[in-house]
């Protein structure tokens, strides 16, 4: 988790020096010491900014941290060039040279950091809570008939009960494609939680808990939801686990509200369907992003 | 059918559009007699609220005849008249059984988007950016309208639409705004804007027992509504310094409670004006808090400051010290619209309010383009446009009035 933090204190870093070299690009470049090279400091605002944004936004942003060794590297070079010619201000470019060498050793340290903790594991995990304006016996009995969660579970196709402990999944998976598995319940204390896991022989082994808790008065039942991922080797699992391990909480969490949307009200609220003037090319592509 | 549609900054167009179809249970279909263009939109014309997309039906405020109800909805029936809330809610949740309609937690579709941009998300809405759900609005021939058990209002048979259209948005809107003041004998409330919303605040602040009310604008047409029909004092800000004519109205204490109903795109003479815009077309605020900073400055120690405007993100340079040292209460929020809606019906019916005195134009679906241009550039004595989707039928003998012709002699 400390690499992940370091490597958000330098995303930061990044917008706020590519701002920087973007807006004012006269005064960056006198400040380190090179003459007039407004277009070229721009140039390298923008990449700043791009990989500043990159590691804030990725769940693992090692990737972005490679980006932002290689601007690093970009950065180095460039200025050892602005050594050489005799226009630039030694003196000024040499300090410039030393800090950009500091950042880049740390930006070095986090990336092998966040290599580390890449490997520790492929479990995917998650944990996410809603709020459900109902008793906890009516959400407890709403998820315990299995039928019903792909109600509300967005890739679950459909769940086959096949005796009160067992029952068969099948999901959607990665371009069209489906994965199945059997799963048993492994703990059931009836109006407060259900536990379950994949049995042998599954595409993806999962399990998972979820748990329905009286809320303050008023406040209905707090329902919570731990769910584990653990998606095979090779080519295949890879696939899967970057579908289900994009966004997992907000797959999760948006499967909670969903339940809560079918328990509260009957319905899950949509747009989808509803008419609309043509749409232009840049609004279909919003529009598939949103649904996705 | 047709809509109205937005396509980007200052560009709507009314567009043949498919029909509207039943989506859940509890849908129904409302054939639209009239709708009204609000304050509200111009902010989305103006292109100041994110998240809108080409093609979005616009509108929020609207009325009509039920068409079609889906299979849940046992309280209306084809041929119903019905006004529409514009906050959408199911009824049953948290916010909902608390009065909180306009933070209904099962009504947005999207309510992860608003969670980035605002912690949490409130309502649907419909007509007002993806933001809010995304929904098809009513600037159109017909709607769909989602928990039609819940929100629409029956509207019994004698009553004029114009008479009851307002109740959709900006009478329940205006009143809110009053109400949240807590208005005590003998009070003064200062009301920041003279357009619908504020006129409504006015006019409800009486209502509730203000002694006297200021409105503050600076269109002489407002003004002169604000004065003449709703007996309120008037101040042009750009003929007095706002602060000082209130401390002169209040010997120097401030107004017990302002009411801010200009919002994000406020106007006013000087640097000040400059610096918010300047900053609103950066992107680096998202409002221009004008009208607020000043409400929250002029209203006196513990007093309550209530904002109906429309405000998207980010502000600069809110006195929240001024706040925080006088004790002052904010109260805002959209409006909880199935609270106030019957209640208010039932004083149109009383005859103590009659809302369509701020009706300036009234015009088809079609001149939607010119009408939104007209209302936001205050041309033509513009203060509430009603459009008729499908023909005049129900007009009350004042025929349509063009937004281009410009005869500006008020209605």
């Amino acid at each position: 988790m400390a690499a992940q933090q370091l490597a958000r204190g330098l995303g930061w870093f990044s917008i706020g020096l590519g701002a920087a070299e973007l807006f004012a690009p006269k005064k960056m470049s006198k400040l380190i010491g090179l003459s007039n090279h407004a277009t070229l400091i721009r140039m390298m605002g923008m990449r700043e900014i791009a990989a500043g944004i990159g590691v804030l936004t990725e769940e693992t942003p090692a990737k972005s941290m490679t980006a932002r060794v290689g601007g690093d590297a970009l950065d180095l070079a460039l200025l050892g060039a602005g050594l050489i010619s005799s226009k630039n201000q030694r003196g000024r470019v040499l300090a410039a040279t030393a800090a950009v060498a500091g950042v880049t050793a740390l930006d070095i340290f986090c990336r092998l950091q966040l290599n580390g903790s890449s490997q520790e594991s492929t479990t995917i995990n998650t944990v996410q809570s809603v709020a459900v304006n109902r008793s906890p016996e009516e959400c407890y009995q709403f998820w315990r008939d299995l039928a019903n969660l792909p109600r509300f579970m967005q890739h679950v196709q459909s769940v086959q009960v096949v005796d009160g402990r067992r029952s068969h999944w099948v999901v959607n998976g990665p371009g069209g494609s489906t994965v199945e598995w059997d799963a048993e319940i492994t703990d059931d204390i009836p109006n407060e939680a259900i536990a379950w896991r994949s049995l042998e022989g599954a595409d993806v082994n999962n399990s998972g808990w979820v748990r329905f808790q009286h809320g303050p008065a008023g406040h209905g039942t707090f329902v919570k939801a731990h769910i584990d991922y653990e998606p095979p080797a090779g080519k295949a699992g890879a696939l899967i686990a970057k579908a289900i391990g994009k966004e997992p909480g907000q797959l999760v969490k948006g499967d909670l509200r969903r339940f809560k949307h079918i328990i509260e009200t009957g319905e899950i609220p949509t747009t989808e369907g509803q008419s609309s003037g043509p749409r232009t090319a840049v609004g279909r592509l919003a529009e598939a992003f949103d649904r996705a | 059918m047709k809509a109205n549609c937005w396509y980007g900054k200052e560009d709507v167009r009314v567009m043949d559009v498919p029909d509207p179809k039943i989506l859940n249970p509890r849908d129904a279909i409302v054939k639209i007699t009239s709708s009204a263009i609000c304050g509200s939109d111009l902010h989305l014309y103006d292109g100041y609220i994110p998240s809108m997309m080409a093609g979005d039906i616009l509108g929020h405020e609207f009325m009509g005849e039920v068409v079609e109800t889906g299979s849940f909805v046992r309280n209306l029936k084809v041929g119903d008249r019905v006004v529409v809330p514009f906050t959408i809610a199911c009824g049953s949740c948290f916010s909902c059984e608390r009065q909180l309609w306009s933070l209904c937690e099962n009504s947005n579709p999207n309510a992860w988007m608003a969670e980035k941009l605002w912690g949490h998300s409130p309502s649907g809405l419909f007509g007002y950016s993806h933001l809010v759900g995304g929904y098809a609005g009513g600037q159109a021939q017909y709607a769909r309208v989602p928990f039609a058990d819940v929100g629409p209002l029956k509207i019994p048979d004698g009553l004029e639409d114009e008479q009851v259209l307002f109740l959709s948005d900006i009478l329940p809107t205006g009143y809110m705004a009053a109400e949240q003041c807590n208005i005590q004998p003998g009070d003064t409330v200062a009301v920041w804007g003279c357009g619908p919303v504020g006129l409504f605040a006015i006019q409800s602040a009486y209502l509730l027992g203000a002694e006297r009310v200021i409105g503050i604008d600076r269109v002489p047409e407002r003004l002169r509504l604000a004065r003449e029909k709703l007996n309120a004092i008037t101040i042009d800000y750009e003929e007095a310094n706002v602060y000082d004519s209130l401390m002169d109205l209040t010997a120097g204490r401030g107004p017990d409670s302002c009411i801010d109903a200009v919002g994000m795109e406020a106007h006013m003479p000087g640097l000040l004006y400059a610096y918010d815009r300047v900053k609103q077309a950066l992107m680096m605020e998202t409002g221009r808090p004008i009208a607020l900073r000043e409400a929250i400055m002029a209203c006196r120690n513990g007093g309550t400051v209530s904002i109906p405007g429309v405000y998207g993100g980010l502000l600069d340079k809110m006195p929240i010290g001024a706040v925080m040292n006088r004790s002052l209460t904010i109260r805002t929020g959209q409006t909880h619209m199935h609270r106030y809606m019957r209640p208010l019906l039932e004083r149109i019916q009383k005859g103590e309010i009659d809302p369509t005195f701020l009706i300036t134009h009234r015009l088809p679906l079609e001149e939607a383009p010119n009408a939104y241009r007209t209302f936001r550039d205050k041309q033509d004595e513009c203060i509430k446009v009603v459009l008729k989707p499908h023909g005049g039928a129900s007009l009350n003998g004042n025929g349509y009035r063009n937004g281009a012709s410009g005869n500006g002699s008020g209605h």
